[in-house]
């Protein structure tokens, strides 16, 4: 019998999971929030939109469009389920919602295949929940998507590889960049640089883009300490406010900032699947535990692309492939052992040097977690509901939370709309300081259904069962 | 760098860069007629109009979202009908009715919010 597999996401790790998977003879269901195929790295503009491939993804065009004329090939062989979000994982089933319709799907499978990729990994700066700061992601998105720059005068802060990429891009489509601003020292340690050394030409790309800012008249500043994003809470953002390598304090006017720490994976639902996590000490977040093919600790499921390991789009790529035939392989499928056996040592290879070069990236952009634990009592941490550094500190000085979930039944941080997704890591750095323990001890954020606010009117009657 | 930022409250805060030569079409904010162009996302054409998408209810100001991927849901809008939106993943249709504020229905009157309206104390 055919084996029935989900797949979760339609970015690189989702199209190249499905392309195997049709290749042995599977026709998947592929669940993806998108309105079309690419995920975020290689979103499709909406139709009408003229650029071309090339000024759209510059350098990855030609992987962006191979993504999409795959993907577009296999639209045949799979049941291809867009805008439809994933919102619970049930002994075996899986929960999906159309977002325009409202119609609930329950599909059952002897594979899932989740390539939910991640989302911007943000520290809080006080200020940020002024209007007009976003993510970085955001950012990239309204110029992809939208051929839109955040606001006339854009500032952007953080640190990792999107940084520079997004100043980057806004600058050759024109949008006046006041400032790039990386927590990061400018020159890396050794031991990032040997990471780094395993991608010599995406080393060298990300090193361009750096000189080209520099030569556009781009401040580019390093190892710097955000202090504020100015504002007011009617008009937005007027400026940020850091303090330079050299611990003079700077003012860059704007009327937008661009923010974000290099990226968090998207693991709710590998968190309702019940897999184990590990914490990650380079990057001080928790994955999802896989093993070198890609399988969780729960049998059936599969974890692949951003959602599990952050190696970039090839690296998603290779991985969704490698996963998929893992699924088959273990599923005696036959031409997906035959595929299986055929490829798995070069597509772990391949992961192998891209991992190399993600531990690398850790350690030149790291993630600068004794900002958060020094933020002021008066930050806010919690974007959605306004939840001060100071109320999350009371809910372990007064109320003796030493765990990262008790806290946020105490302060409701991470209870919000975005369900911890942007104050998560910081809380975490927050309560492990207050409470004098190591961040790994506080734990993390409980994933929960629905893993995104769904509408109550979501209807039941149109519920089908697969 | 000392050149005076724009002034708030004035034009949008997004701006175009390209692909301006797409149909116009035509939506109401609270009421009042805007443009938009075809394949906008109606994040798009409210901040290409204004400055904001809407007010934070818990007292912190105005917003005007913040991922733009559909993760932080800080761009929920509603239509004339209280369906709400997602403003950053809903394509502008011709002629659509969009809401900055909630829908008074979704707050109920409770006996201490009219009373505080009546102008009475509260017990």
């Amino acid at each position: 019998m055919t084996p029935r597999v989900v797949v979760v996401g339609a970015g690189p790790a989702g199209v190249r999971a499905a392309q195997a998977l049709v290749e042995a003879g599977v026709q998947p269901i592929v669940v993806d929030e998108g309105r079309r195929d690419g995920g975020q790295i290689y979103r499709r503009q909406p139709d009408g939109f003229q650029r071309s491939a090339a000024t759209l993804y510059g350098s990855e065009a030609a992987k962006a469009q191979a993504l999409h004329r795959d993907f577009d090939a296999l639209r045949e062989q799979v049941d291809y389920r867009s805008e439809t979000l994933a919102w619970n994982l049930t002994a075996g089933r899986l929960h999906t919602v159309h977002a325009a319709s409202g119609t609930t799907a329950e599909l059952g499978f002897d594979a899932l295949v989740v390539c939910a990729g991640a989302t911007d990994r943000l520290m809080p700066v006080p200020g940020w929940q002024h209007a007009g700061c976003y993510s970085l992601g955001a950012a990239q998105i309204a110029l992809k998507a939208q051929a839109c720059a955040i606001g006339s005068r854009v500032v952007f802060m953080g640190s990792g590889p999107l940084l520079y990429l997004v100043a980057a891009q806004y600058v050759k489509a024109g949008a006046r960049v006041e400032a790039v601003l990386d927590t990061a020292p400018a020159v890396p340690g050794w031991a990032a640089l040997r990471g780094l050394l395993r991608r010599p030409r995406l080393l060298l790309r990300g090193l361009a883009l750096r000189a080209a800012l520099r030569r556009a008249g781009v401040s580019v500043l390093n190892a710097v300490t955000p202090l504020r994003i100015e504002g007011t809470p009617n008009d937005g953002v007027s400026a940020v406010v850091l303090r330079d390598a050299r611990g003079a304090e700077r003012t860059f006017a704007c009327d937008a900032v661009g923010l974000g720490w290099h990226l968090r994976a998207e693991s709710q639902l590998a968190d309702l699947a019940g897999c184990d996590f590990a914490f990650e000490a380079a990057s001080r977040q928790w994955l999802p535990r896989i093993d070198d093919c890609g399988r969780s600790s729960v049998p059936g499921v599969y974890l692949a692309g951003d959602g599990a390991r952050i190696l970039g789009a090839d690296g998603a790529e290779a991985a969704g492939r490698l996963a998929a035939l893992a699924a088959l392989d273990d599923l005696k499928h036959a031409r997906g052992q035959t595929l299986f056996t055929a490829e798995h040592s070069r597509l772990q290879r391949t992961l192998a040097t891209m991992d190399g070069f993600r531990a690398g990236l850790v350690q030149a952009f790291p993630w600068p977690h004794a900002h958060a634990a020094a933020l002021p009592n008066d930050a806010i941490v919690c974007r959605c509901e306004a939840v001060t550094a100071g109320e999350l500190r009371r809910s372990v000085l007064d109320l003796g939370s030493q765990e990262l979930n008790r806290a946020k039944a105490f302060s409701r941080v991470g209870m919000g709309r975005c369900q911890g997704r942007y104050c998560g890591h910081a809380a975490a750095e927050v309560v492990a300081a207050a409470a004098s323990l190591p961040v790994e001890q506080v734990g993390r954020l409980r994933g929960q259904a629905p893993v995104k606010p769904v509408l109550m009117s979501a209807q039941e009657g149109a519920q089908e069962h697969g | 760098m000392n050149e005076p930022l724009p002034k708030p409250g004035s034009g949008g805060r997004f701006v175009r860069l390209a692909e301006t030569a797409r149909p116009a079409l035509q939506l109401f904010i609270d009421g009042q007629p805007a443009g938009a162009l075809e394949g906008d996302t109606l994040l798009v054409a409210l901040l290409t109009h204004g400055r904001r998408v809407r007010t934070s209810e818990f007292g912190d100001g105005n917003r005007a979202g913040f991922c733009l991927m559909g993760a932080c849901q800080d761009c929920w809008v509603w239509d004339g009908a209280g369906q709400r939106l997602r403003a950053c993943s809903t394509v502008v249709v011709d002629g659509m009715d969009v809401r900055t504020t909630p829908p008074a229905s979704h707050w109920p009157m409770t006996p201490e919010v009219a009373m505080r309206q009546r102008g009475e104390a509260l017990p």
